[in-house]
């Protein structure tokens, strides 16, 4: 596989778990104006090639690789330049959506409460800016995990099942959100059970097929 | 626009302060329990001042340590359960960074809260008011040095389900040397010799964990990550 210079490159990276073998030598390359969407039966190590791809986990071997170079001799740069959304909200039930926003993206970048409301407002969640994250629907948490990564400003974007607990509306604006990350020369991996329909350059990696 | 790591510094003290006095019942936890305990120390004991004089060192200390321990499996882990570990760990500042912040925030919270109330403990324990001071230095240094060797076990046992005891047992053995300085500063202090000996102990451990701890606590937790 030639080098990804321009982007997101993952060699024949593998994990054990303990005894299992979850990951056998995977490989992807995730190039700007790209959409690469990984499937794959319960326990195939989705989550988990996230993981290795946002440097979380490192791969017993094989190499993960931004712009050309190691993640690991780039972290920070690397962490600049990416929004990971776990399938966990990770949202702090006694701060505001807006005080979640601000504490989260302000390590990333210098952001002001406007900026922030208006990622809320695209993902429409704007009346849920200062309610406490605990008093929100599962819906509502998954939308203000949205609006954090939309906030971010970044050129990569990281999502486990981002589509979880979100209704028609919600699956619909989420695509449309990646549709329009993409086409502004951004890159995403999705992880995700059904099938996208996205209007891009998109790939499809199955795992455990 | 990228951010600094002192901004990021005091982003995440604000983040943690703010999540702490949204949650009175456990930011209070800890004070309560070191009140309780030293109040009840003079019930129990007899009311003579010269024999309260002579313990109130050592059960200051214990409680102090004790309540601190309290609050400590909490440094790392509700973070852990709700994912904004793996956020703050993708920040782009580095955990070392974050790790300080959310250390620095709970000896805030506690260490900090502790050293103001002790002088009601120490009145109630019949420590004389020139005494004050060392014992609140004494303090000072002594939960300082303790959040930071918490920060390691807490980071070692985050991701464990019941870590608790575990957590005791890794940090009380380090801290068994604070327990012997702090009180022996408070001791002297209270009989009216120089305190400075133990003081400049309790320092140098000070010191010692403040540089080295954050590096470990952030390898701990980078382990406990993967």
């Amino acid at each position: 596989m030639s080098t990804a210079l321009d982007g997101l490159c993952v060699e024949k990276v593998h994990v054990w778990r303990g005894d299992r073998h979850v990951l056998k030598g995977v490989s992807l390359a995730l190039r700007p104006r790209q959409l690469l969407h990984i499937r794959g039966p319960n326990g195939t190590g989705k989550t988990t090639l996230l993981r290795v791809v946002c440097g979380l986990l490192r791969p017993e071997q094989g190499l993960v690789s931004w712009l050309g170079q190691p993640i690991s001799s780039h972290r920070s740069d690397y962490q600049a330049a990416l929004a990971f959304a776990s399938h966990e909200p990770a949202l702090k039930g006694d701060l505001t959506a807006l005080e979640n926003l601000r504490f989260a993206v302000g390590l990333k970048r210098r952001v002001t409460a406007e900026e922030l409301r208006d990622s809320l407002e695209r993902t429409g969640v704007a009346a849920c800016a200062d309610l406490p994250a605990r008093v929100l629907s599962a819906g509502q948490r998954r939308r203000v995990a949205m609006a954090r990564v939309l906030a971010m400003g970044a050129s990569l974007w990281l999502l486990d099942e981002p589509f979880t607990n979100l209704d028609a509306a919600g699956t619909d604006l989420t695509a449309a959100l990646l549709q329009g990350h993409v086409a502004q020369g951004g890159s995403a991996l999705v992880v995700a059970h059904h099938d996208l329909n996205i209007d891009v350059d998109l790939r499809r990696l199955d795992l455990g097929a | 626009m990228s951010v600094g790591a002192f901004e990021a510094f005091t982003l995440v003290v604000r983040r943690e302060l703010c999540l702490s006095f949204r949650r009175p019942d456990q930011l209070l936890q800890p004070l309560v329990f070191f009140l309780i305990v030293t109040t009840l120390f003079p019930l129990g004991l007899s009311p003579q001042m010269s024999l309260l004089r002579d313990m109130s060192p050592g059960v200051l200390w214990v409680a102090a340590l004790l309540s601190s321990l309290l609050s400590l499996d909490s440094l790392f882990k509700s973070d852990a359960d709700d994912g904004t570990l793996e956020q703050l760990a993708l920040c782009g500042q580095g955990l070392t960074v974050i790790v300080m912040a959310k250390t620095f925030a709970h000896w805030l919270v506690t260490g900090a809260a502790l050293v103001l109330v002790s002088p009601v403990v120490g009145t109630a324990l019949g420590i004389p008011i020139g005494a004050f001071s060392t014992m609140m230095l004494s303090l000072v240094l002594g939960t300082l040095t303790l959040s930071w060797l918490g920060a390691i076990g807490a980071g070692l046992t985050v991701g464990l389900k019941r870590g608790n005891v575990l957590l005791s047992l890794i940090v009380l053995p380090l801290a068994m040397p604070l327990l012997i300085f702090g009180a022996s500063a408070t001791d002297r202090a209270i009989s009216g010799t120089s305190a400075a000996g133990p003081l400049y102990f309790l320092a140098a451990l000070c010191v010692f964990t403040c540089t080295l701890a954050p590096f470990a606590a952030t390898v701990a937790l980078r382990i406990t990550l993967e």
